[in-house]
């Protein structure tokens, strides 16, 4: 039997979040040309971009609209995708702070196991094999779901989004959904101060440890990130604990755990805990004081140096290359 | 206030990981364990519930092998009240495992039981909130802030880009996140009172669950990387190779 795919698309503020067209990529690769992938939509109405979804891979769209569903609803979205289980191959949710919060609730209405944070997805003999990374990347786990659906989270920047197709369409179903109690209710999404790239969903992401010295000095790291483009700007637990930096933007053991195509660690010497959180990146960049500094180990291109002195160049630099462009 | 407290007994954060001959496990052999650190954060949240409402019980859960011991132990010198350990070796499946504390909390008449966000061995972060939805109770996951008034939760949570604020009311299940508290170390005093302290040892049986091990491998190496230059004239280079060889720029 072909495989049918269900991918659990995320939106917010009443669009599709672009993490979503990499689980739709995912969903498209377990499904292969004969499968059929759905992309069901939470919303009080159809998310903006929603109807896009066939042009990344989906072959459905299927919409759970409800008043409640403006705003995530753990009772109501988990209700939701645990009706619409049954005969499917796999369900596939994207790792973020809501899949990882909605994942768990469906699987235990499900009664079925659940392959969290996956990097890689595979369909053998009619049974979903998973890759995980655990013990914070030192180890890498291989797991089989042996019931369906297989339940799977998929880690952010790890599925390459297709590229659109707006040849390939596909339809927009309404979905039932179901009578849920509503235990939990999510009242209001806090902007935070500056509007800030997360360091999970960023492609580029530059850290700072204690060799910046001063909290005042990832400012250099900001105009290092501005210069880029759509990079976050991290921190490793050190400066984090030293209060510099918020949690949010912690990188390590007890941060966040990132896979971006560029990690640059400013003044970060490479503790294990950091290591842990950004092995994963695609290429790394170290620029530090101290040539026998762990970082440099993993680091694909090092700079030793003062970073006060190559921090400005390298902004300097990669604005010319940027305005080449 | 009735708290249960969920902790795991996981390998210490800086330890070097070997895989065993199994191919499918760590090798447990000389290696540091340490109570998982976010679990920590739920340890403190419910000693600083407990002593701000002047009353309750305080009661710390792990679902492990004997050597779990010794990390309830840890949460008992913190303050916690009494342990129990459900003696098991554990599952890869963690519905199994929530299956397995949720029976054994069932009927505990807890006003909050709660979790570290993730514990960081298996990183599977799902036993809380499935806990909660076998117990259906409320949920809230990775709580970084806490106000409970009158019955009524008010938890704020990270989300990318934002802070999610959810409400919800007693009886609940919250995962703890880090920023919630600075968890405090067991004083010498605690430590030997937690030897006083009731430990309850209970076997459980855990089912087969959906999820199998197939096997655990070391990541793939980095290639050793170079350096580029020294000091700031280094920079035109590193960024010719970003852009000719890596690709990235």
């Amino acid at each position: 039997m072909a495989p049918r795919i269900l991918a659990v698309i995320e939106a917010r503020d009443g669009a599709v979040r672009k993490i979503s067209h990499e689980l739709l990529a995912a969903a498209r690769e377990l499904a292969g040309p004969s499968g059929a992938v759905d992309a069901l939509v939470f919303g009080a109405a159809l998310p903006s971009g929603a109807d896009a979804l066939p042009a990344f891979g989906a072959d459905r769209v299927l919409s759970a609209a409800h008043p409640d569903f403006a705003r995530y609803n753990p009772d109501g979205f988990s209700a939701t995708v645990a009706s619409l289980g049954a005969g499917r191959t796999a369900i596939l949710f994207a790792a973020t702070a809501t899949g990882k919060d909605l994942a768990p609730r469906v699987a235990a209405r499900l009664g079925l196991g659940l392959a969290s944070d996956v990097t890689g997805l595979a369909l053998v003999d009619g049974a979903v094999i998973a890759t995980r990374p655990v013990y914070a990347g030192r180890a890498i786990q291989k797991v089989r779901l042996r019931a369906s659906p297989a339940l799977v989270s998929v880690r952010p920047n790890t599925f390459q989004p297709r590229a659109r197709d707006d040849a390939r369409t596909g339809g927009v179903e309404p979905v039932s959904v179901p009578a849920f109690e509503a235990r939990v209710r999510v009242t209001t999404v806090k902007a935070p101060e500056k509007a800030a790239l997360d360091v999970t969903e960023a492609s580029i992401v530059v850290s700072g440890g204690r060799g910046l010295k001063d909290p005042a000095n990832f400012k250099l790291l900001e105009e290092l990130a501005d210069a880029l483009g759509n990079t976050a700007v991290g921190a490793s637990r050190a400066v984090v604990d030293a209060g510099w930096r918020d949690h949010a933007a912690q990188v390590g053991q007890t941060g966040k755990t990132v896979s971006p195509g560029l990690y640059i660690a400013v003044g970060i010497s490479g503790a294990i805990q950091h290591l842990a959180g950004m092995r994963t990146a695609k290429t790394i960049v170290a620029i530090n004081r101290d040539k026998d500094a762990p970082i440099f180990k993993i680091a694909d291109y090092g700079i030793v140096g003062d970073l006060f002195e190559v921090l400005p160049r390298l902004t300097e630099e990669i604005r010319k290359v940027r305005s080449e462009k | 206030m009735k708290i249960a407290v969920c902790l795991k007994r996981v390998p210490d954060t800086v330890a070097k990981i070997t895989i065993g001959a199994d191919r499918k496990s760590i090798d447990e052999t000389g290696l540091k364990f340490v109570p998982n650190p976010y679990d920590e954060f739920a340890v403190e949240e419910a000693l600083a519930l407990k002593e701000k409402a002047g009353a309750g019980e305080t009661v710390v859960y792990a679902l492990g092998t004997d050597a779990a011991q010794e990390t309830l132990r840890t949460a008992l010198a913190m303050g916690i009240d009494r342990a129990v350990l459900l003696q098991s070796p554990g599952s890869p499946d963690g519905l199994e495992v929530a299956k397995a504390i949720a029976a054994e909390l069932q009927d505990g008449g807890h006003d909050l039981i709660l979790f570290g966000k993730l514990a960081v061995d298996d990183y599977n972060q799902q036993v809380g909130p499935m806990v909660a939805e076998l117990l259906g109770r409320a949920c809230v996951t990775s709580v970084a802030h806490l106000k409970i008034a009158d019955g009524a939760i008010e938890a704020e949570r990270e989300i990318e880009g934002g802070i999610e604020v959810v409400t919800c009311r007693l009886p609940a299940v919250l995962t703890c996140d880090k920023g919630l508290n600075n968890p405090r170390l067991p004083s010498l005093k605690g430590i030997m009172a937690a030897k006083k302290k009731p430990f309850e040892t209970k076997p459980v049986a855990l089912g087969a669950g959906s999820i199998e091990v197939l096997g655990l491998e070391y990541p793939p190496e980095r290639q050793a990387g170079r350096i580029v230059g020294e000091g700031p004239d280094a920079v035109p280079e590193l960024i010719r190779l970003l852009r000719t060889e890596a690709r990235v720029l």
